[in-house]
Formats: structure tokens, sequence, C-alpha cells
């Protein structure tokens, strides 16, 4: 059973080049090549800089201090333009993988706690934690409830049914950015939920920007509310496929609801639901808005935070550093997903 | 029409009478003039004047409180999207590390008339920058909260501890004083200022080689905590602007804040009372040290590098116009301290005031501080969570602060 798109069965080879062709040469012009750059890019670091010491002079008075050398640095650049070659040299540094610390730790700490402690103080392993975290309770539960939204949307009554969709699909149409501001206003300690929260624990202090673990939650909570739209609408797709007459012969039968759900609609729409865990997993490793909505860079950063801290928040822009991360987070992605990758690789061997 | 006409006899009169000594020059013909600047009210007038002065000449601004991300890259480009850069003392760093921004000692002898020698940033015995105002930050008190407890305005950062727990036992506020503590730069901008308070180095002398892991660090660390104990709990998110609020609301009777902030808070929007209250006062000392606990910072123009010669010559012509004008000094006396011959500080100049006779120092302009402040701002945020000692969190900054540098080939 399963959907099968039979345009794709039935095209032949040769009409499918063309097809695809378009959208191929996008791909490698506005995806592939960008990837091979930063490919590159990650394999430099700048020239060692060239110092000098010279009379510095402002409103406050004058001091002695150090300046870069431009004569001798402009030279070394237009020779070596890409920088100085690293090799792997920022991906192991301790900004990264941090191979090094790690095997020091090892040594020097005495229970396997204190090690985890200082590993996952390290930022990439600090950023590794949240990202996936985030991915392994937002992607279930945004499968979950897009499912039961469908489901429930997919029993009301035709004349009800567009707005009742519309409102669902209402998180997904808000940017990210706008969604997690206007939640990050409402968790205020003097905001609608962050004061009724207090009212409600009888706790003044509380404060759900200020301890790590509820800032983590917050943003689950809204990864969640973000995500489960685009599932929904997926899968109440989806749902209209779902052919009426073994449902009707299982009401028969006397399945109830959770059997006819079990047994018949499930099965049918599981390709759909695969699709969806793939792209939801993809969107959630790369989370970032609602880190930057939230204000939350102190509890919790993500991969694509630190790309993102790397090239904006320094006045020297690390572009080496940014590069290494963004292909270690293209990697993790590509890990996430090849056991589903596999998988939908050999249901489609055994399908042919 | 009579009356423009009447203006323009005026104005001529104006500048027949003092025109040559008083005002840049001003006729300029042709170039474009692209101006990129930080977002806060004294720099939109200073701009302002530059277009004054336009001539025909193209002009064109981006103010915004992004500018930092922008920079670099815009000025890069050849030709650079911008002709010049309202810069500070960190600033410019970037721009002459990458050296982006032409030297000025021929159009500072040229058109540069009026502009004071103090207003000169030299480096390297080069004009590269023109100064206009100066910021810092200091204490903000709520005069009638300190009256009524009887405390007196306090002038250390210990000081400032024990008045906060004193209206918090009062019960008048929960959370009395206010920093930007937004974790990322402002943050480290606190340890910056806390840590010079404390007399502190952070390079060994000459060198790239970090410094900050010793007993002053801790000692900083230990204050910043106090006062973050002594805020707010959300303070990790408050920037400059969310803790303006915060003292609007009434709920905080001590704060440190930028000294160009000052006007947005004395102005007519809000409690009239609150804001009759406000008081200034100079930044506050540290352990017994006798500089304060504060940065100085200036703020000036740079031009672009990679933009024509006649552009560069246009933009500073408008430029230097509002940087050597006595009558915007005397219509924004409120907006800002002037650099700039003829300011007259008001009620609202003395936090900069009082810094520079404390003998404040300037943010340090070293081509690897950029480094050291982004390390700061994420790696002693664990240290205020209570999540790690203060020792842990500086060996922290320190780390991070290598591979950063090594990377950027400091190290």
């Amino acid at each position: 059973m399963g959907i099968k798109s039979p345009l794709i069965t039935l095209m032949p080879n040769k009409t499918f080049f063309w097809f695809f062709l378009p959208t191929g040469l996008a791909m490698i012009l506005f995806i592939g090549l960008p990837i091979i750059s930063t490919g590159i890019q990650s394999f430099y670091a700048q020239h060692d800089q060239v110092v000098k010491e010279v009379k510095k002079c402002d409103p406050f008075g004058c001091t002695v201090s150090i300046v870069v050398d431009q004569e001798k640095t402009s030279k070394i650049r237009e020779e070596k333009p890409l920088g100085k070659f690293n090799g792997f040299g920022t991906y192991v540094d301790r900004n990264h993988l941090a191979i090094e610390e790690i095997g020091k730790f090892w040594n020097e700490t005495n229970s396997f706690g204190e090690f985890v402690d200082q590993v996952t103080n390290l930022p990439f392993y600090k950023a590794l934690i949240f990202t996936l975290t985030y991915c392994l309770f937002v992607t279930p539960n945004v499968l979950l409830l897009g499912f039961i939204i469908a489901l429930s949307l997919n029993a009301v009554t035709r004349r009800i049914r567009g707005p009742l969709i519309f409102g669902t699909i209402l998180p997904m149409i808000v940017t990210p950015l706008v969604g997690s501001l206007v939640l990050f206003w409402m968790i205020d300690a003097e905001g609608i939920i962050g004061a009724n929260l207090q009212m409600l624990m009888d706790d003044p202090y509380l404060s759900l920007k200020s301890s790590k673990t509820l800032t983590w939650i917050t943003i689950i909570i809204y990864g969640i509310w973000h995500h489960s739209p685009f599932a929904f609408v997926v899968f109440y797709a989806a749902l209209q496929t779902v052919p009426q007459e073994p449902v009707e012969a299982a009401i028969i039968d006397g399945a109830s609801r959770w059997q006819r759900v079990r047994h018949i609609v499930l099965p049918h729409i599981y390709p759909v639901v695969t699709f969806v865990a793939l792209i939801s997993l993809m969107d959630n490793f790369r989370v970032f808005e609602p880190i930057i909505g939230f204000s939350a860079e102190g509890s919790a950063q993500s991969l694509s935070w630190l790309i993102y801290d790397n090239l904006v928040n320094e006045e020297v822009i690390l572009f080496g550093s940014a590069a290494a991360t963004s292909m270690m987070t293209i990697v993790g992605i590509a890990i996430l997903l090849a056991p589903v990758l596999i998988r939908t690789w050999k249901e489609f061997r055994t399908a042919r | 029409m009579r009356e423009t006409n009447m203006k323009k006899i005026l104005i001529s009169l104006l500048f027949l009478l003092f025109g040559t000594s008083v005002y840049a020059d001003c006729n300029i013909k042709s170039g474009s003039i692209n101006i990129l600047a930080n977002d806060f009210p004294a720099l939109r007038t200073f701009v302002e004047t530059a277009k004054g002065c336009k001539g025909s000449a193209d002009f064109k601004v981006t103010h915004s409180s992004e500018h930092n991300k922008i920079a670099v890259p815009a000025l890069t480009a050849n030709p650079s999207e911008f002709s010049a850069r309202i810069a500070a003392n960190s600033s410019i760093v970037p721009l002459m590390n990458q050296d982006l921004i032409r030297p000025l000692d021929d159009l500072v002898k040229k058109y540069g008339k009026g502009i004071q020698d103090s207003q000169l940033i030299t480096i390297d015995g080069k004009i590269m920058a023109v100064a206009f105002m100066a910021n810092t930050q200091h204490l903000y008190y709520r005069e009638d909260v300190l009256k009524e407890l009887g405390i007196a305005i306090p002038k250390t950062y210990e000081e400032v501890v024990a008045a906060s727990e004193k209206i918090r036992a009062s019960g008048k506020m929960q959370y009395p004083y206010a920093a930007a503590y937004k974790a990322g730069w402002n943050l480290a901008e606190e340890f910056v200022n806390m840590y010079i308070g404390h007399g502190g180095e952070f390079f060994k002398a000459g060198t790239a080689q970090p410094s900050i892991n010793n007993a002053k660090g801790v000692a900083t660390l230990n204050m910043l905590k106090k006062l973050a104990g002594l805020s707010n709990p959300d303070y990790l998110t408050h920037d400059s602007e969310a803790i303006k609020v915060e003292w609007e609301s009434g709920n905080v009777a001590l704060m440190t804040l930028w000294a160009s902030r000052s006007g947005t808070l004395l102005d007519d929007d809000g409690d009239a009372k609150i804001t009759a209250a406000t008081k200034l006062t100079g930044p506050a000392t540290v352990a017994g040290g006798n500089i304060p606990a504060a940065t100085l910072w200036w703020d000036g123009f740079t031009l672009a590098k990679n933009r024509s010669d006649a552009d560069a010559e246009a933009t500073f012509r408008a430029l230097a116009h509002a940087a050597a004008n006595k009558k915007m000094v005397a219509d924004a006396a409120d907006q800002a301290v002037w650099l700039i011959e003829g300011f007259k500080p008001g009620p609202k100049s003395i936090g900069v005031i009082e810094a520079v006779k404390m003998k404040a120092k300037p943010y340090p302009m070293l081509p690897q501080m950029g480094l050291m402040h982004g390390a700061l701002g994420s790696e002693i945020v664990e240290f205020l969570q209570g999540k790690e000692s203060a020792e842990q969190a500086l060996k922290d900054v320190e780390a991070a602060y290598m591979s950063k540098a090594k990377e950027q080939g400091f190290l």
C-alpha cells in the first residue's frame, strides 16, 4: 500500500532528466557551490598578524599601543588571499571538537560525571546538546500533535473546517522571529503568562527567562507550536486519500476508532509520516530564530547560533570558525537522517 | 517665498560675520556621501547637521543599531557601500585591522577649519578619525527613594550594593539595581568596566596573551554577581533599552547606563514624578580603587578607503561642517557631551565630565580586544547563573579567546 507518485513511476529516465535539469542547476549554483566554498574556507585561518608599537592619541590622551602593520600584512594577504592553510586545525580547536581538551579532561578528571561536566562546558558540545535535545523533543511531538489535529479536523463537519484549518496553520504563517518575540513578551515576569504563572505557583521570584531548564522548555514548546501546522497540513492532505471501503468494512466488523486508526489509517499514510519526520528533523537541527527571539543566548546555544555568533557577534568576523561549524552541522544532519534514509531506500528497493 | 528669501539673506549675513572662522566650507559641488552610523539621538543630530551642508552632493545615511555587523563587509567591498562610518574606540579597530579607512591629514588641513586638535584621533602620527562626542557608563539614581531611606549617593560599587540591599529590605523595590547584563556584548562591556576599575590588565604587556585569570578577575566576577543578584532575575536578557524601560516603570532606583541615553530618560515621555527624581552622578569606583569602573568612549567619523577621492572629499567637508558646528552644539547641548568647541556642559553631561575628572580610562583600542570582548560575553554567563566557579569561568574565557586569536593569527 502507500501513496506512490504516478508521475515518478511512469516517467522515463530521459524525461525525468529534462524535467529535473533547471532545479538541478539552480541547486548546484545556489546550494552546491556555496557549500564547497564554505568547505574550502573552513580549512584556512588568518595569516599571522604583524603588529607594531605606535603612539595613539584621542580626546582622552596619548598612549603607546599596538596596531596591525598594514604594509607587511597587505603583502602577505595579496600573495595568499585565502589565508594560512590550517587543515583540520579549526575543526579540532577548543571552540569546536576540542580533541586535545577532551583528552586532557579524560586524564585529569576523577569521575565520569566530572568528565561529562567538563566536556559539556565546551561551546561546541554545549550547543550540540541543546540542538539534539531540541530535535528529540520537538520532532516526535510535532508528528504526534500534527496527526491528532489532522484526525480531529478530519472528523468535524465540513462547514467549520475552513476557518479551523486557517486558525491551525496560523503559527506557521507567523514569522518565527515575530512568533517568538510575542511569546517572549508574554512570558516576561510582567507579561500575561509570566505574571499568572507567578500567581499560580505562589512564587514572586519565578522567572521563565532566568532559569536554564525553563528557557529550554519554553523554546521547545515554542518549537512544537511553530512546527505542528506543517505536520498537520501534510497529514490532513494524506488523510483525504485514505480509501473509505476498508474503513467502512472495519466499522461493520466492530473495530474501535483507535483500531481503525492503528490498522488502516496509519499504514496508509506511513510514507508521509517518514517524509514529515525527515523534514522536521532537518529543520529542528538548524534551530536558530527562537534563540534570538527569546534573547536566550545565555542559556541556550545551538549550532546555527554558533555560526551566527562567529559571523556577527565579534567585531572581527571568524570565517574559518563559522565555516567549520557549518560543515559539521551538515554532517550532523546527514548522521541524523541516515537511519530514516537507509530505511526508505531499502523499502524502495524491495518495492521494486 | 519672501520669508525664505529673508532667511537666506540672514544666513548669508551670518556666514559673512562668522562663516569663515566658525563653519567648515560648505560649497560642495559634486560627489556622493553615504554614511553608516549607530542609532541614537545625538548621532541623528550630527548627521542631520552634516546633511545641511551637502550642497549638490548625493546624500544618504543608514542609522542602525546593528552597525557593527554591517561595517566590515560593507567597507571591504570596492567601491565600498559607505563613504563614511561613524565609529567609536572599539569599532575603529576592525577597520584599522583590515586597512579599510583612509588617513585624513590632507583633508583636515584643507577643510578642517574649526576642528580642535583634541578632536583628532591620531594613530602612528596619522589622523584616522575626527571625534565629536564622548560617552561613558555611569550611575543614575532616584533622588526620592534614596532621600526617603536616608541613603547617601553611592560613590563605590560596594556602596551601590549596600544601598540596593537597604532598598530591597525596605520593601519598596524587589530589584533595585539595573545594568545592561544581556549575554554577549553588553555583559562583556560590564566586565571590562569592572575589571578596569579593579586595575586589571587584559593582556600580558606587549603581547596578545590573555591575563585575566587572576585575583582581580575573580573579584570582578564576584562584584558582577552581587549586582546581578540585586537586579531583575531576567538580567541576562536585558540590554540598555530594556533597563531604560525598567527605570521608567519605576522598578529600579540605582542603575549603570550609558550617558548618551540620559536624554531619553529625562525627556517629557513617561511618569513625570520618576523623571523629576532621576538624577545623574559619576561612575562608581570599586575595591578601593581611585579610577572609576567605567571606560571612556569617543564617537567620531572615519572615511572609507575603498571609495573615490572625490567622494571622500565631499563626505569629509559635510561631516567636518558638523564636527565644528557651534550652533549644533548649542542647540543639542543636552543630547551628548560634545567634544566640539563652544560646548557648555549641562546637567545631563555630569556623568561623562565626572568620569574624565576621575581619570577614567578609555576603552582599550587594541587589535585583539574584540576577540576578548566576544569570549567574555559568552563564557562568564554560567558563573553568573551559579553553574561554575569564577576561576573556571575565567579559564574558559582565556581558552575561548586563545582559539579565536590563533585562528585570527594574533597568537
